[in-house]
């Protein structure tokens, strides 16, 4: 047994680290830090940074523009980037479209699609949610109609992340109503742009906006953007939906979330004493620190063998729920750290003598209540408990 | 033994209902909430005119109630509506007022309201750690003061000649720098600067400490009449809420979340009861650690359980998540109060 990175993976993680300190801009790092939204251009340029190294698309093979890493190689980018405060990569376009066109797209479609994916041309967004299929995605009803070379398009998507900033959806479409649920499914690209579209707000708990609902009302679509095979969308679907899941238990984010609580209970203090040696608040971040430890060699664990075997085992689904506990379990105890002034409003709390916080932690209690979604989205926990069942008992 | 309301408090508690009920809705209570000055002016005098601010003094005082349960009473309808009016400013300042035998009329109409000023940044939820000095005028910083772009006073806590002193400063003589609260409603940073103030008990320490315990009380009892809400909300979602061909809540796994939830909450009212019958500072510290655990449970699990509509501010659901989250950072957090507990032992 051997707990250390090789010296190649050593030498890599002292380039990503190089990488992160010369070409990580600042003042983005300094908005990721403060827990606030990172804007669309914020993103873009990051993007653009890591694409110039080659950086961007690293789940993809070379021979489409990815880096060429495996699993190791892309748990220690995300580890330092999450440390570094840089912003994450969006996954619609990079982790989520761009894989499933390179395994199951024509070549035309990768041709057109993979380099526009690439260089920003095109903002991703996904449909698949809708009002009444969450949990039970195979239930979904918006329709799409082959009329000679385009579907038309009725029904309604939710929940789109980012929806109000992308050009494209991937969408989940029901093509036959005939079959069990799964059957008459299709893969469709849509273009944000196509008449018959309306995307309207949703306005989430801490008052931000990042997800959307969308409306098809007659939406014409070119027969070509089907992906894969009329009726059999679903196996794409499951495709992404297992499609190498190493960065699920958001070891990064958590990293970097454990440091900020850390520095926060050190500099507070409580009636004379600091947070720190508070022995209640120390024990419960200590408790949190040793969850972590263990998922970082459980995560390292699963990338081994997923390196070995080929495709990520059914453990991911415990990292993702341990990953999200881990996660919102720092979240709670950096709003908890600010004590009464954590109920400010990001943007909104008294600056100057009178300021209750400095600016980087006026988001805690904000993200601590966005954070709850991510035990609800990408295969809630109790989902993801379902599909453990079934494997450890056989069932 | 008797557990049941007298019929005074579940008048007062079923008018109190009626009222919230038809004047907060939850639009209005949203943009009053949400918005400065956080308070509605005729919603408060409609309070009052229920006469519901008498139930924090006792007859003798000039009040009509002064007992634990009827803040218990007030506090829970006030929790299952998510009232965001400064009501817990009035419940701590009214026995402060009656211990200094000042005039009670202004506070019991609804006229004068009144905001207690004891946290201080650096000693959050501890009075005896606070360093603001006080005599004729008052120097310092008090943080975190409830209700404080509506009050017309404030009762500050104060050091002078080494013992806690309580303060009356007058809100056009103060320099209040306000803030919404995430979670609805509205605080302030008082910045005191040679500020006029009088006097209103030069040693009051104990009265200080019964009046933050009467507080936490009240936030114990806001806590179990949002947490009734939140289950009963969810319990209907579970219900009517399908997936995979049937009701989510057909599934067991979700089945016993629930019976948890609602045991849960069966032990915060519990203790809530019983801090209310002893309203010693023992009881009341393990009854807001206890309340304060369970409500940030309680609404982290309805939120789950209903998927991603409970994480939307259009859900009326995420406010009453929020509230009671946030409700723990008041008067001393979970933590404050497990250590109040323990240090008995020692
Ligand atoms: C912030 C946010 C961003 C999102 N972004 C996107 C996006 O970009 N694109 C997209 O397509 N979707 C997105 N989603 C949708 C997300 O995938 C769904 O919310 C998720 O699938 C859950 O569905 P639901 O919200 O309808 O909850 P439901 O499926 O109705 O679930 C309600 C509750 O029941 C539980 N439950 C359901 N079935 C079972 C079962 N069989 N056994 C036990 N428990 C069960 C769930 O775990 C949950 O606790 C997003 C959601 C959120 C909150």
């Amino acid at each position: 047994m051997d707990l250390s990175y090789s010296p190649e993976e050593q030498a890599f993680q002292k380039e990503v680290r190089q990488f992160l300190a010369d070409e990580l801009p600042e003042d983005i790092a300094a908005r990721v830090k403060a827990g606030g939204e990172v804007s669309k251009k914020d993103t873009e340029r990051w993007h653009a940074i890591l694409q110039a190294r080659g950086w961007l698309a690293q789940t993809w093979p070379e021979e489409h523009g990815g880096p060429g890493w495996g699993p190791v190689e892309r748990h220690i980018f995300d580890e330092e980037a999450a440390r570094a405060y840089a912003p994450r990569i969006l996954p619609f376009g990079l982790q989520m479209l761009g894989p499933v066109l390179i395994k199951f797209g024509s070549d035309e479609q990768k041709a057109h699609y993979l380099p526009r994916i690439l260089d920003g041309t095109d903002w991703w967004c996904q449909g698949y949610s809708e009002p009444g299929a969450g949990s039970d995605l195979a239930s979904l009803k918006t329709k799409a109609v082959r009329e000679g070379d385009e579907y038309v398009v009725n029904g309604q998507k939710t929940w789109t992340t980012l929806g109000q900033h992308a050009d494209w959806i991937f969408c989940l479409v029901r093509t036959d109503g005939s079959g069990k649920p799964q059957e008459g499914i299709s893969f469709l690209l849509i273009d944000m742009n196509t008449p018959g579209i309306e995307v309207r707000p949703i306005r989430l708990i801490e008052g931000g906006h990042e997800v959307n609902e969308v409306f098809f009302t007659d939406v014409r679509v070119p027969a070509e953007n089907l992906v894969w095979e009329e009726n059999d969308g679903w196996t794409v679907a499951k495709y992404l939906l297992t499609h190498e899941r190493t960065g699920i238990a958001g070891v990064g984010f958590s990293i970097a979330a454990f440091e900020r609580v850390k520095a926060l209970a050190e500099r507070t203090m409580r009636g004379g004493k600091r947070l720190i040696d508070d022995p209640l608040f120390a024990a419960r971040l200590a408790e949190v620190e040793m969850d972590l430890e263990a998922m970082k060699i459980f995560n390292l664990r699963m990338l081994a063998e997923a390196q070995r075997v080929g495709h990520p085992g059914v453990e991911t689904s415990m990292l993702k729920i341990r990953g999200t506990e881990v996660r919102q379990a720092l979240n709670d105890l950096y709003r908890r750290a600010l004590g009464p002034a954590a109920a400010l409003i990001p943007g909104e709390a008294p600056g100057g003598n009178a300021a209750l916080v400095a600016p980087e932690d006026e988001a805690a209690a904000a993200s601590y209540f966005n954070n709850r979604k991510i035990s609800i989205f990408g295969g809630s926990n109790e989902i993801q408990k379902n599909i453990l069942t079934k494997a450890m008992l056989e069932l | 033994m008797n557990f049941e309301m007298t019929d005074d408090r579940r008048m007062l508690a079923d008018s109190l209902g009626k009222l919230l009920g038809s004047h907060f809705g939850i639009e209005h209570r949203n943009s009053v909430a949400y918005e400065a000055p956080f308070h509605d002016k005729a919603g408060w005098k409609a309070l009052a005119e229920i006469g519901i601010l008498y139930a924090f003094i006792s007859e003798d005082a000039g009040g009509m109630g002064g007992s634990g349960f009827d803040l218990l009473a007030v506090f829970e309808q006030m929790g299952a509506a998510l009232c965001p009016e400064p009501l817990l400013g009035a419940a701590m300042a009214a026995p402060l007022l009656a211990e200094a035998g000042e005039d009670l009329e202004p506070l019991l109409s609804g006229e004068a309201i009144y905001a207690l000023a004891v946290d201080e940044p650096d000693a959050p939820w501890d009075a005896d750690a606070g360093t603001t000095e006080g005599g004729d005028t008052l120097t310092g910083r008090k943080t975190a003061v409830y209700g404080a772009n509506a009050a017309t006073h404030f009762l500050v806590s104060a050091r002078q000649a080494g013992k806690l002193s309580l303060f009356e400063v007058k809100a056009e003589q103060a320099a209040v720098s306000p803030w919404g609260m995430i979670d609805g409603g509205g605080a302030g940073e008082l910045m005191l600067d040679a500020t006029p103030a009088r006097c209103l008990l030069p040693d009051a320490g104990e009265a200080i400490a019964a009046a933050l315990d009467w507080g936490r009380l009240a936030l114990c009892a806001e806590a179990v009449g949002a947490m009734d809400w939140c289950y009963a909300t969810t319990l209907d979602y579970l219900k009517s809420r399908k997936q995979f061909g049937r009701e989510i809540g057909s599934f067991q796994a979700l089945q016993h979340r629930m019976v948890e939830m609602k045991t849960a909450i069966e032990q915060a009212r519990s203790i809530t009861i019983l801090a209310a019958d002893r309203m010693d500072s023992r009881s009341v510290a393990m009854a807001k650690s206890l309340v304060g655990r369970t409500a940030r449970k309680v609404s982290e699990e309805a939120i789950q359980l209903h998927g991603g509509i409970g994480m939307t501010w259009e859900y009326p659901l995420s406010h009453y998540a929020k509230r009671l989250v946030m409700l723990d950072a008041q008067l001393g957090d979970a933590d404050f109060h497990t250590a109040r507990v323990a240090a008995r032992y020692a």
